[in-house]
């Protein structure tokens, strides 16, 4: 009895110990750097000295191929070879996780869209780049430099990558007749239809599609950019996904899963990537893609490096080489994306990729000039709505916790 | 020096077994208790709004988030749920396989029914959890299999899940009840049979007594490992519970996310606790 009593008073002891460290080290935190939050990143690099022997990139899913996944695809040998960088992927399937994985501070470089570069900006994460030191730089659509979503004030915070559309993929024999409305999955007659086999992707940044979906088919709710939702149209959009819960059979991220559901019919409909519909077509599979007659939403990539980049000579070596117009023709036609750099279009680099299309380049609206242009592309919503509303927007922290809650 | 050290030591208990103690019980504390303070800690901060970067000043929103919003509820109810859920059903499924091991099978098929538990524990858990995605998936062997008797399987979803938690957990709740039915003496049943006790009888007034410390041992494991678990859940289904909640807020909301997953902690805490009520470490 007294040796229990005594472990009981032992127990206390140490829970009460722990309760003050606990309390000296939140005091300690609290009061120290919460100033340096906002710093505005690292130096910029005035020239490119010798290679640092590594390099490791945090890259969006088929942007960073070395012949692993097919011994033709690869673009990431001959830059080892020729700078003698040893390049480490990581990849990453959100622009959440990768912009977690930025701040880790392990890595040196990003293929960061839109709804990740301010944020990685803003944080600090990311260093202004020296244009002239990318010399494949001066190659890249017009269009697509002194954006909002990869300057500051005129000055570049990375390289342009390439863009394209979220594009609506079906499968062609148990969906008929083709859809060409985003209705297919948000319209819960015609979704009902696929109950079970409907998918979206795992992500906040999702709400967007059904804001535009409603910009289209509820004009009174006045929505005029799906990054910029007001609480009215906010809960709009939530509603309607809500409704679609119903008929998803899964959301993905992963988009390995995502071709394994297309191809077991697990998944009938659903947003996808066109990299998901290039490989599931190279297998043979009954799928079609389009843009939908709405729109859609869309990314726009940049190279960003980072602020504690250990080997920012081989980022920039990176980035030239990510630039050149062969690797970006190889690129565009592996992931199916529009290139950044317009001499990508060039048929003599298109010839060489490893879908080889000459036409490419207007398949995917390379220029802007048909539907590309009015795209809208992933980027961070945030509580200014950037028009006469003010500050009402709901922000992304808002998003995070509204896509939770439509999973339920 | 060495002498020195020995002579140290020699005729001074405490001072021996503190050094040796120091190690893991300084692992203990800086690295486990360690982690879950920092977990604790960051619960309390809040996020920049455009940088969604972590900014460290006090705040118990993130609390007032989990207890006001009704989904965290909602979700906190399904997981424990389906964590019941699947205790009972390793409960059920163990009992009697357990039995069989310990009292029926011969000595040589005991040992090699004891192998047939644990193999299963030697392929990697991912491995397992993907081999039930193709299992379940549309055109998986189930649906093949249950086709011709015009049925099809459950598919992805929250049954899903509990069928693969309770597969994967299984031997966790099969072991320490295969124990606690090995230390009852086979005297003890003869004894009760001799008094005139029917099989029903002896099962519960002598079986259950004895073993229900083991059955309420293993369901630690299978309660607090369905609890937490988030990689499954999320390869069969797009169900949400408390794991896959916090592996997706933990991008996106690093304090919410660690404010969430003080529950389990709290949950698991009251369970040990009852645990430890009914006897379950006792013999452990």
């Amino acid at each position: 009895m007294s040796s229990d009593a005594r472990s009981a008073r032992w127990a206390w002891l140490a829970v009460a110990g722990l309760s003050v460290f606990i309390a000296a080290f939140a005091i300690g935190c609290g009061s120290s750097d919460s100033s340096d939050s906002t710093s505005a990143g690292g130096e910029m690099l005035t020239d490119v000295g010798k290679g640092e022997g590594e390099l490791n990139l945090i890259c969006w899913p088929s942007y960073c191929e070395d012949g692993s996944t097919d011994p033709d695809v690869d673009w990431i040998s001959d830059f080892e070879k020729q700078t003698g960088c040893q390049v480490n992927v990581k990849i990453g399937n959100t622009s959440d996780e990768m912009v977690q994985l930025m701040r880790t501070g392990q890595y040196d470089g990003v293929s960061a869209s839109g709804d990740a570069t301010l944020r990685l900006i803003d944080g600090g994460d990311v260093a202004p780049v020296n244009t002239d030191l990318v010399p494949n730089y001066a190659d890249i659509f017009p269009g697509l430099k002194d954006q909002p979503f990869n300057s500051v004030d005129g000055q570049m915070y990375g390289i342009p990558h390439g863009r394209g559309g979220n594009l609506l993929m079906w499968n062609t024999d148990e969906v008929k007749p083709d859809p060409t409305s985003w209705s297919a999955v948000f319209d819960p007659n015609q979704a009902a239809k696929q109950k079970g086999h409907v998918t979206a992707y795992d992500s906040p940044i999702y709400i967007a599609d059904a804001a535009l979906y409603l910009m289209a088919h509820q004009p009174d709710l006045g929505i005029t950019n799906p990054y910029e939702l007001d609480e009215d149209q906010f809960n709009a959009a939530i509603d309607l996904l809500k409704q679609q819960r119903e008929f998803i059979g899964e959301y993905w991220s992963d988009y390995a899963k995502q071709i394994q559901s297309f191809a077991n019919g697990d998944t009938t409909v659903g947003t996808t990537w066109p990299y998901q519909y290039l490989a599931l077509q190279a297998e043979g599979d009954p799928v079609k893609t389009t843009i939908p007659e709405e729109g859609s939403t869309g990314w726009s990539d940049t190279w960003m490096i980072s602020s504690e980049a250990q080997h920012p000579n081989c980022m920039y070596m990176w980035m030239n080489h990510i630039t050149e117009p062969q690797v970006q023709a190889d690129v565009a036609e592996w992931f199916g994306e529009a290139p950044a750099n317009s001499k990508a279009c060039e048929p003599q680099y298109l010839k060489k990729g490893p879908f080889p299309d000459v036409k490419h380049c207007e398949k995917y609206d390379a220029s802007g000039e048909k539907y590309l242009d009015d795209l809208y592309y992933w980027t961070t919503p945030v509580s200014d709505c950037g028009d006469d509303r003010g500050d009402v927007c709901k922000t992304y922290d808002d998003w995070v916790q509204g896509w939770t809650e439509v999973k339920g | 020096m060495g002498h020195r050290l020995a002579d140290l030591f020699h005729g001074r208990p405490r001072l021996q077994a503190g050094a040796l103690l120091a190690g893991p019980v300084g692992w203990l504390v800086i690295g486990y208790l360690g982690s879950l303070a920092i977990l604790l800690i960051a619960s309390f901060w809040t996020l920049g709004e455009l940088s969604g970067e972590v900014e460290r000043s006090f705040t118990l929103d993130n609390f007032k988030t989990i207890v006001d919003d009704s989904v965290y509820r909602t979700v906190t109810l399904r997981t424990v749920g389906i964590a019941a859920a699947v205790t009972v059903t390793d409960a059920l499924l163990a009992l009697p396989l357990a039995f069989y091991m310990a009292k029926v099978a011969k000595p040589s098929r005991q040992s090699l029914l004891v192998v047939a538990v644990l193999v299963p524990l030697w392929s990697s858990y991912l491995v397992k959890a993907f081999a039930w995605r193709t299992i379940l998936s549309e055109d998986g062997i189930l649906n093949w299999a249950l086709d011709p008797l015009g049925l099809s399987g459950p598919g992805y979803g929250t049954l899903a899940v509990w069928l693969v938690m309770s597969y994967i957990w299984l031997p966790y709740m099969i072991i320490p009840i295969y124990a606690g039915f090995d230390r009852i003496p086979d005297s003890v049943l003869s004894a009760s049979e001799d008094l005139g006790a029917k099989a029903w009888i002896t099962f519960r007034r002598v079986i259950w007594p004895l073993v229900f410390p083991a059955i309420v041992a293993g369901s630690i494991f299978t309660f607090s490992l369905t609890l937490g678990d988030f990689i499954a859940p999320t390869l069969v289904s797009s169900t949400q519970f408390i794991g896959t909640v916090v592996k997706s807020t933990i991008t996106t909301n690093l304090p919410l996310a660690a404010a969430y997953s003080i529950v389990p902690i709290l949950i698991m805490i009251v369970y040990l606790l009852i645990a430890r009520r009914l006897g379950a470490f006792e013999h452990v």
